[in-house]
């Protein structure tokens, strides 16, 4: 749910990466944070475990300028991608105007990719979202790794069962993650207009 | 509220930084926050510059939801008030009409009585501008069409 506040003139929206364990998401969040102007971020700030795996979630909020004199905040959230952290990964689902599903593109997370992305379906049913209706971006992360990985219209294929705008990315280098955000901010924005779900 | 998205409107917003710069004194805080739900910071009050208001917001929105999570497991419906006690500084936090999270941070100058009593007070004059901001949004047709007259190429101007 965004929130307008016409008293500091701001339009405030969440926005979350979801996807199987270690495919990438709180490498998203690095990257942006790394390479956005400081005064245009806030603090990054990870719950992890020890071993650096996401334990709650990662928040990084992010402003964009200014838009008929409004100025446009976006709260980036990943949720822990392990399977064992549903009921975090519900938690953090709530309130959100929209989702990135990063994808593992490697053959040996197919099923995890497809898991991750019907669990993504019940939690947002669960929190009372359409989930065909959620602005959703599709990213198919690790386009870099040599061998064993799926082609892009396999992933297609596979999970943009609503056809959403797809990107191919390498989170630890940047390759595609400022395309994923600019796109999710997009359908956030126009939704918003539409007046919400 | 209960739509699309939350819009806080002007008059609405000084009250609710009226109550909480009377609960800062009147509990005698150092600072005050007005958080939603989903980790937005709607108000504060008092010397919120030593703080990083944005993540304050976010993980005490993350707090009451991982608390909330504990209580449904224990057949809770919520644990509506968490206390953190530190060395100097101690937080209170208390969900207002399941919908904002009030914020009181205080040091020895304070108690955790005193604090909570406060608190109570302050809940009702919340609960109440919560009322009228729902009847504001009920009342006008969507937001007073600045998201309506949003166009694709005011987005677009984000990017340049």
């Amino acid at each position: 749910m965004s929130f307008i506040n016409y008293s500091s003139r701001e339009i405030n929206c969440k926005i979350v990466y979801y996807g199987p364990g270690l495919c990438g998401k709180t490498t998203n969040l690095q990257y942006i944070f790394k390479r956005m102007n400081p005064e245009s971020r806030g603090k990054m700030i990870s719950l992890a475990t020890e071993t650096e795996r996401t334990l709650f979630f990662d928040f990084l909020p992010v402003s964009m300028g200014e838009i008929r004199g409004f100025k446009t905040r976006f709260h980036l959230y990943t949720v822990p991608g392990q399977v064992f952290y549903d009921a975090s990964r519900r938690l953090i689902l709530r309130g959100v105007d929209g989702v990135v599903f990063c994808a593992d593109s490697q053959l040996t997370r197919m099923d995890a990719n497809v898991e991750s992305l019907e669990n993504l379906k019940i939690n947002m049913k669960e929190q009372g979202y359409d989930p065909d209706r959620v602005p959703l971006v599709l990213q198919y992360n690790k386009r870099d790794v040599k061998d064993g990985v799926a082609s892009v219209s396999e992933l297609h294929a596979l999970l943009n069962y609503r056809n959403v705008p797809e990107f191919e990315a390498v989170a630890t280098t940047g390759v595609g993650v400022f395309e994923t955000l600019k796109a999710i901010i997009k359908m956030v924005l126009i939704d918003l207009k539409k007046g919400g779900r | 509220m209960d739509q699309g998205h939350f819009i806080l409107h002007v008059k609405e917003f000084n009250e609710f930084q009226s109550v909480l710069k009377k609960l800062l004194a009147d509990s005698h805080a150092k600072v005050v926050f007005l958080v939603d739900k989903n980790g937005s910071l709607l108000s504060s009050a008092g010397e919120t510059a030593d703080f990083d208001t944005t993540s304050l917001a976010s993980l005490a929105a993350g707090n009451i939801a991982a608390t909330g999570g504990l209580a449904t497991l224990i057949g809770e419906k919520e644990f509506s008030i968490l206390f953190h006690e530190g060395e100097r500084d101690n937080m209170h936090l208390s969900v207002v009409e399941n919908r904002l999270i009030l914020v009181v941070i205080f040091d020895q100058r304070s108690s955790v009585g005193l604090v909570r009593l406060r608190v109570r007070r302050a809940s009702e004059d919340l609960a109440r501008i919560l009322k009228s901001v729902d009847e504001t949004a009920r009342g006008e047709e969507e937001g007073e069409g600045v998201i309506e007259e949003l166009t694709e190429a005011d987005i677009e101007t984000l990017f340049k």
